[in-house]
């Protein structure tokens, strides 16, 4: 299952840019478009990234003329690229967007310099309005403030709820009417994954939508649904200057595996998760809001909520994972539900981050 | 055989410093001609250049898949992937994505 093997007739290997462009037949081939395996020249690649976003933006009906909307800008390549391209097609194609960038400081000391200061940079270079809002905004404590009342052992599980939360609690504090993040199609093919492993039902039926959250105050949205990663990094591969992060995990290095093997297979996980039907007898979960702060959420609290609750009332570790549950009173039954509850939460926050 | 080699996206810190640009000679293969290729290239920024981690970057004899490679600003699976030979001067850029977005 070689992926060079089916290309059939194959010359031998050239020297760099010998082939020309097939979309122009002018300019050298600098690049080979993963979707299509088109060689292309760069100037043409620039052309073609650019309309299919547009054409995306289009076909799905993403934007409204006159909205106001929240790019979430957390500094890295992804949502630079999406800063650019959607303040040209905006632009050029007369959207009518209100756009602005939408950062998040988590408040540790250091860590976010570097992306806050390319964010700031973004704001220069493409003229869209930045708007940075802290975990002290959002939810009154800084992480350094909870890492100094919980410590360096559950204050990961604070940051990813609260991050969850902040870009949407963000853009209701600054009136957005919508916000686009940076999700490539890389990371929709990898939550696929992640969900059919998990077995997660409901989370796998709802990662494939453009739109989240239509019925909320604020839908959000990701215009680069089908745009491979490859691709955003060679479109932005002339100023390489965002900060690396973490690496994520065996489903992501997976699909860099299959990317090699056959291109193609990052958009068709995307089709077969799309696609996905659902027996009519499966219970799905039912999704609320939570009950004080009106977010989504499963439980009568959002995860967030009970954690600020734990974190205001000086008991920091309320709400998270081990807490021995109440003395012998309850019936097993009882027991083994709060179990299986306690083990959903505890995933929620170790994974949340997929779930866009 | 000098040649312009720059890293990016996080591969910069498995070398030493932190450095994304580095400007090197690279011995021509023992066996006679004077050429260096992508593979040779590989093995010798594996040996000589990287400090730590070398699984981030190679996998197997090639680059690990998510890493892309570009010589000249081309893409080198145009340029015949491990086998695509280097000239003199050439700039060689590795970039990762397997870090946030």
């Amino acid at each position: 299952m070689d992926g060079s093997a089916a290309d059939g007739a194959r010359l031998p290997p050239p020297r760099a840019g010998s082939r020309l462009c097939v979309r122009c037949g002018e300019r050298k081939a600098a690049l080979k478009r993963p979707k299509t395996l088109e060689q292309i020249c760069r100037e043409c690649f620039y052309i073609v990234f650019e309309d299919e976003i547009h054409q995306t933006i289009v076909e799905n009906s993403l934007f409204k003329a006159g909205e106001r909307v929240a790019i979430g800008a957390s500094g890295g390549k992804d949502s630079t690229v999406l800063a650019y391209v959607l303040s040209e097609l905006n632009r050029r194609h007369n959207y009518g967007l209100d756009l602005f960038l939408l950062s998040v400081d988590e408040g540790i000391t250091g860590y976010r310099d570097d992306s806050l200061e390319t964010v700031k940079r973004n704001e220069i270079q493409y003229g869209l309005p930045l708007k940075i809002v802290s975990y002290k905004d959002l939810y009154g404590w800084t992480m350094d403030d909870i890492v100094k009342a919980i410590g360096l052992k559950n204050n990961c599980t604070f940051c990813g709820v609260f991050r969850r939360q902040a870009l949407d609690r963000g853009a209701a504090l600054l009136k957005a009417d919508k916000i686009v993040t940076g999700h490539n199609a890389d990371d929709i093919a990898e939550t696929v994954l992640l969900n059919i492993l998990r077995g997660d039902i409901a989370r796998l039926s709802r990662c494939t939508l453009i739109t989240t959250g239509e019925d909320g105050p604020i839908p959000r949205c990701k215009p680069f649904k089908y745009t491979y990663e490859k691709e955003i990094l060679d479109y932005f591969s002339t100023e390489c200057i965002y900060s690396p992060n973490a690496y994520r995990g065996f489903a992501r290095e997976f699909i860099k595996d299959l990317e090699r093997m056959r291109p193609r297979a990052i958009l068709d996980i995307i089709k077969s998760g799309e696609n996905f039907r659902i027996s009519a007898t499966t219970r799905m979960p039912e999704q609320g809001t939570c009950g004080r702060c009106g977010y989504i959420s499963s439980q009568k609290l959002c995860k967030a909520c009970v954690l600020l609750d734990g974190l205001n009332r000086g008991l920091p570790k309320l709400g998270i994972g081990r807490t021995k549950a109440g003395a012998g009173a309850d019936s097993d039954g009882k027991q083994r539900a709060k179990r299986r509850e306690r083990n959903t939460l505890s995933l929620q926050g170790k994974h949340g981050n997929f779930d866009f | 055989m000098h040649l312009t080699l720059e890293f990016g996206g996080g591969l910069e810190l498995l070398l030493e410093n932190s450095t994304k640009v580095h400007k090197v000679e690279v011995p021509p293969k023992e066996d006679g001609q004077a050429t260096v290729t992508m593979r040779g290239l590989l093995t010798w920024v594996k040996d000589s250049l990287i400090k730590e981690r070398p699984e981030m970057f190679v996998k197997g004899d090639s680059v690990r898949p998510g890493v892309l490679v570009l010589i000249n600003d081309c893409d080198w699976e145009l340029c015949g992937g491990l086998d695509a030979e280097l000239e003199e001067k050439d700039v060689v850029v590795f970039i990762s994505t397997l870090h946030g977005g």
